[in-house]
């Protein structure tokens, strides 16, 4: 048996997954601000997305995100690895008493597997993709508003797309309330208004990204 | 459903396995004049009646006071531990929750952790393990002093009453899509933790529990919520909340 430490145990290994879980859904946030810029304008977002990638400590940001998304990976993977084999034989029937469960916390790993292909895909589409120039006041810079329109002009992608942040939405909308559990914050009062703010949260990821992506269809 | 005693008719699906070993399977029984004012088990004992004026065996499964406190009576009824009615135990359970014509699947618990002895039957020791790894006190508490020596405040009074309720049936593991122990480990602790003699103990006694629900190879919460709606006393999710907590305080504190 393999010593029994913080980091092997269920406990450790669920807070680990909630803290990292929790950094990313700041991440989401982050992310939909920028990408709101391309309301703005093309100018806006081109510039902006070139002030990110301009400043040194763009490494250092990455760096954190990559190490939070493995971690956060490795941690799930192993606690419904063990959760799997734990459960043994299945039932013949099992009937849901429709307060536990919902859509979005029993399709957790189905939802964070949707979300590891679609930001290895998005990454290679945008952050490793078509290199297009522009110049914003009297600066070159990479035009990234040109390739996230030409994207978004093929209806099959922007469906992707928003099936993609369903998914996100679903899976942060669970997220975020199980993680203040796993890390001990429940209270009597709080705990139903942290899980609405977190179903609002997951919808409100879901619908923005979403609609930016069809903002983008219609613009061509 | 009446308040009038009525006689049902019943097609019952359910699981055999003649040892841990077997690889089991379903058989189905029908079930004639079962007064819908006897309870599930009297309805089990009345078949196993049958089946033994006919010389088979007779369904195996647990049962004790069949007053709703020991915890004894596990098993899954049409998908769902304890049957379909909420805060009850099998036993609990009265045959007036049910139709006549109806089919009703009766299954073991299903968990690694609980491997099934005998049809219904399930080895439910791995929670005897777990209560020994620290689900007590050891500290020398000394002669008895004066109840109003040591204050408990109402609400860990009640919060601690609340955990000690747990019968110890296994229907959170049963009913948890992980099969995880987490809420019935948590309520161990939690009615030591939240009183004045359990306190001193709670981060190491949170420490020792964790590691032994670990080995015995349960599963791990994912706030699902399907143990405390399955739960035949109540036992809500603060407990684990409070177990995560302590956990992390042992952890931290080195205990």
């Amino acid at each position: 048996m393999p010593s029994h430490n913080y980091f092997t145990s269920s406990i450790g290994k669920k807070q680990i997954t909630a803290i990292t879980g929790l950094g990313l859904v700041g991440f989401t946030a982050a992310h939909l601000a920028g990408n709101l810029l391309i309301l703005v304008g093309a100018d806006a977002f081109n510039a902006y997305g070139h002030g990110l990638i301009s400043n040194p400590l763009i490494y250092v940001a990455e760096a954190i995100l990559l190490a939070m998304f493995v971690t956060h990976i490795v941690m799930a993977a192993l606690v419904t690895i063990q959760n799997t084999a734990a459960r043994g034989k299945r039932y013949y029937i099992k009937n849901r008493s429709g307060h536990g469960e919902t859509i979005a916390s029993m399709t957790m790993p189905y939802t964070g597997i949707i979300m590891l292909v679609f930001i290895i895909l998005h990454l290679i589409n945008f952050k490793y993709g078509a290199h297009y120039e522009t110049t914003v006041d009297g600066v070159v810079m990479r035009d990234l508003f040109k390739l996230v329109v030409e994207y978004f002009s093929n209806p099959l992608y922007v469906a992707w797309y928003v099936f993609a942040m369903i998914a996100l939405g679903l899976h942060v909308g669970h997220g975020l309330q199980s993680s203040l559990q796993t890390w001990g914050l429940n209270h009597p009062s709080y705990t139903p208004k942290v899980k609405m703010i977190s179903v609002a949260y997951g919808v409100l990821v879901a619908i923005g990204y979403s609609g930016l992506a069809v903002y983008c269809y219609f613009l061509n | 459903m009446s308040n009038v005693e009525q006689m049902l008719t019943l097609n019952l699906k359910i699981w055999r396995q003649d040892d841990r070993n077997d690889k089991g399977r379903f058989v189905d029984y029908k079930l004639e004049e079962v007064s819908t004012d006897s309870s599930f088990l009297e309805m089990i004992d009345m078949l196993n009646d049958e089946l033994v004026k006919e010389g088979k065996d007779p369904v195996s499964f647990d049962h004790d006071c069949r007053e709703g406190i020991c915890g004894s009576c596990a098993m899954m009824v049409n998908g769902q531990a304890h049957g379909p009615n909420a805060l009850t135990t099998t036993c609990q359970l009265h045959m007036r929750s049910f139709s006549d014509g109806d089919t009703i699947v009766i299954e073991p618990w299903r968990s690694r952790a609980f491997p099934v002895l005998k049809d219904l039957r399930t080895d439910r020791s791995a929670f005897d393990k777990i209560i020994a790894a620290g689900g007590f006190i050891s500290v020398n508490t000394g002669n008895a002093q004066d109840a109003n020596n040591l204050p408990v405040n109402k609400e860990n009074a009640d919060r601690a009453m609340d955990a000690a309720s747990c019968i110890g049936c296994g229907a959170c593991v049963a009913a948890c899509p992980n099969a995880s122990a987490m809420l019935f480990t948590a309520a161990k602790m939690s009615q030591l933790a939240l009183l004045p003699q359990g306190e001193v103990e709670a981060a190491e006694r949170a420490s020792n529990m964790v590691r032994e629900m670990d080995e015995l190879g349960f599963g791990n919460c994912t706030n699902h919520a399907e143990c405390e709606a399955a739960c035949p006393k109540g036992i809500d999710l603060r407990n684990i909340a409070h177990m995560n907590r302590e956990f992390l305080k042992s952890k931290v504190s080195g205990k």
